[in-house]
């Protein structure tokens, strides 16, 4: 922010009128920006409020600006304290479960849509160009309708309660097959034909070249996909009957599920869970931020 | 280093277009060979069939003693320039030029090794290890080379490769390409629009027109003894005057103007006349020139205008007076070219 206020005052050159507008209307814009993070900010700032102070208050009193001395005893007990009597859903482990479920999504959905774009771009198929249509039509059927049929085939197949059968039903995607598709057929066609006499076949030719051209692509594909498999609810929540695959989402859910049981439900250690929700996918997008915008935005070639 | 053999090679694409008619050529060891022709008229086409990129359709293609028509373009011992130069963008310089050892099994002291000497020979050393995004046109054009003649293959194809330059790189580019050429004695076939750079890079000229063969021959042949009037106006800049004319009693007459020279053997009819602007002389004879352009180019000078009523261009050397306006003007009767009026070949 800093570096491009200036940018923008080096450009405005000496003339000092232009300047002192231009100061105005940069103040206006960060007074803009300042006000929507804050927007956006306030909702966690209240959640680290709430779990400092003890569950009993916030029946009372609700989000206030006293802070209290319970966050550190939060913060434990969200992460080490098991949710039932298995002893086998703490945080840590929710917080692990989530992680597989997010790497899983995001390096499962890529490699296939990769994979499946590779063969419908590169390959004299007698049906690509239905076969790619076919894809992308899934996209009007989101897992919600056809969720149903999903679980029954899961289920039949004897996957239910396992890392397979909640990540290898959902591992085709529509969306990174068409990204994928799109960004393929931009590559000139004279780096297949050089390669092709240099002497790469199909394998080394995805492997050594279209792999590292999409790296920038790939890492959106990742941000996106990461984010869509740490926030799944609904599918684990059908597939998974046993603690020990809970993800941090529904483990969410399931201590403010108190509340329905007449007790004061634990505010401050769900408080916690759902910081450390937030969490990795903010790290995500931070680490791969410039390579998302490069991806959606330019190409190397 | 191979001879490469077209015999009868057709190109039809699925869609139906005939791009190249049934085409027989042989291209001799170390010989470097230029496919020229206006856009459209099926170079790439031939050469892509050569290098094994687009299938042929019909006819046999030798590259040395062997049946390569069903060879895969890796194993045809070939390597191939492009136009827009198809670098690896992700690669350095020194692992791009390296690629095809790599591919082909090559240890990583002899790969090392060969791109350093392809390095040393194109003044590439400097930049073994940028990319070729931090290049200019002129020097990725070199790595482009470098990786063709890293792997010492028996066949250079180049596809329009300094299209892209700006003119003067081209220029130079041109003599280093032949150069290299002549030093490594590699057979090369070589695609361009440019009549420049075919007549100035070729051992011999093979001139396209609509997927056919319109003449093959030395540059000096292409340009004075041009078999057709589509040879005639393509190559030479500015090309060669095509006038209309017939024969009449006994001569050959341009229309409207007096006779030329004795007309070969009884014949009639209307007739093509060619003649190189150069060939000219200014001053003197009995045609009227009525110039109304001078275009000044330094070493000589282009006069613009009409003879009869038939554009003309005439090309005088820098220490002739010029004017404009009506003046004489001489057509030597051994620098005529004579074309059948309908066919357009030579007679
Ligand atoms: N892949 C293709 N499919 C169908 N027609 C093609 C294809 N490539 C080229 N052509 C046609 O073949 C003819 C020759 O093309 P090309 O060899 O590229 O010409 P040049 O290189 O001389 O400009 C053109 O009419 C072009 O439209
Ligand atoms: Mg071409």
């Amino acid at each position: 922010m800093a570096d491009m206020t200036h940018d923008t005052l080096a450009a405005a050159g000496p003339a000092r009128p232009a300047r002192r507008r231009l100061r105005l209307s940069t103040i206006g814009d960060h007074a803009i920006l300042i006000a929507g993070a804050l927007l956006m900010v306030a909702p966690l700032l209240m959640l680290v409020q709430m779990s400092t102070v003890p569950d009993a208050e916030i029946m009372r009193t609700g989000p206030s600006l006293a802070i209290g001395d319970r966050l550190w005893p939060n913060v434990r007990a969200a992460l080490t304290e098991s949710m039932s009597f298995s002893g086998r859903n703490t945080g840590l482990a929710m917080f692990r479960n989530s992680m597989i479920l997010g790497l899983g999504f995001a390096v499962g959905k890529i490699v296939v849509a990769m994979m499946a774009a590779y063969a419908i771009v590169y390959f004299r198929l007698r049906f690509a160009t239905l076969a790619f249509w076919a894809i992308f039509t899934t996209l009007l059927l989101p897992l919600e309708v056809r969720i149903v049929p999903s679980y029954e085939i899961t289920q039949r197949l004897g996957l239910l309660n396992t890392w397979t059968g909640l990540i290898v039903p959902l591992i085709a995607s529509a969306t990174a097959t068409f990204f994928f598709r799109q960004f393929f057929m931009s590559v000139p066609e004279e780096l297949v034909e050089a390669a092709r006499i240099d002497g790469a076949g199909p394998v080394k030719f995805f492997v050594d070249i279209l792999v590292p051209l999409s790296r920038t692509m790939i890492a959106a594909m990742f941000i996106i996909m990461f984010v869509y498999g740490w926030n799944q609810y609904l599918w684990p929540t059908m597939i998974v009957t046993e603690d020990d695959r809970i993800t941090l989402v529904q483990g969410i859910k399931q201590i403010t599920q108190g509340l329905e049981g007449g007790q004061i439900p634990e505010y401050g250690r769900s408080n916690i869970l759902a910081i450390l929700a937030v969490l990795p996918p903010v790290l995500v997008v931070l680490f791969f931020q410039r390579w998302f915008v490069k991806g959606l935005t330019e190409t190397d070639k | 280093m191979a001879s490469v053999t077209l015999d009868a090679v057709r190109k039809v694409y699925p869609g139906g277009t005939e791009a190249v008619t049934p085409t027989t050529l042989t291209i001799r060891d170390g010989e470097f060979l230029v496919l020229v022709g206006p856009s459209g008229c099926g170079k790439s086409t031939l050469l892509r069939m050569i290098a094994g990129l687009e299938d042929i359709t019909e006819g046999e293609l030798r590259i040395g003693d062997r049946i390569v028509n069903d060879v895969d373009p890796a194993d045809r011992d070939i390597a191939m320039v492009f136009q827009n130069y198809a670098l690896y963008p992700h690669m350095t310089v020194r692992r791009n030029i390296g690629y095809g050892l790599r591919n082909r099994g090559a240890s990583a002291g002899e790969i090392a090794r060969k791109v350093d000497e392809a390095a040393a020979m194109l003044n590439l050393r400097d930049y073994l290890d940028r990319k070729p995004s931090q290049l200019s046109g002129g020097q990725r054009q070199r790595i482009a080379m470098g990786r063709a003649i890293v792997r010492d293959p028996a066949l250079f194809l180049f596809d329009e490769p300094l299209s892209n330059l700006d003119a003067k790189l081209r220029g130079q580019m041109r003599i280093e390409i032949r150069a290299l050429q002549r030093r490594l004695g590699t057979t090369s076939i070589y695609v361009t629009h440019d009549q420049v750079e075919a007549m100035t890079m070729a051992d011999r000229i093979v001139v396209l027109n609509g997927g056919r063969v319109e003449q093959v021959g030395t540059p000096a042949e292409i340009y004075h003894a041009p078999a057709s009037t589509f040879v005639a106006s393509f190559m030479g800049a500015p090309p060669m005057n095509l006038l209309t004319g017939r024969f009449e009693s006994g001569a050959i007459r341009l229309d409207h103007g007096p006779a030329l020279r004795a007309a070969p053997g009884g014949r009639s009819g209307p007739i093509t006349i060619g003649i190189r602007p150069e060939d000219v002389r200014l001053g003197e004879g009995d045609h009227v020139f009525d110039v109304d352009l001078v275009e000044e180019l330094g070493a000589h000078r282009l006069l613009h205008g009409r003879l009869g009523d038939q554009h003309f261009t005439a090309h005088v050397l820098k220490d002739m007076p010029v004017r404009e306006g009506r003046q004489p003007i001489a057509l030597p009767d051994a620098a005529l070219a004579l074309f059948d009026a309908q066919s357009g070949q030579r007679l």
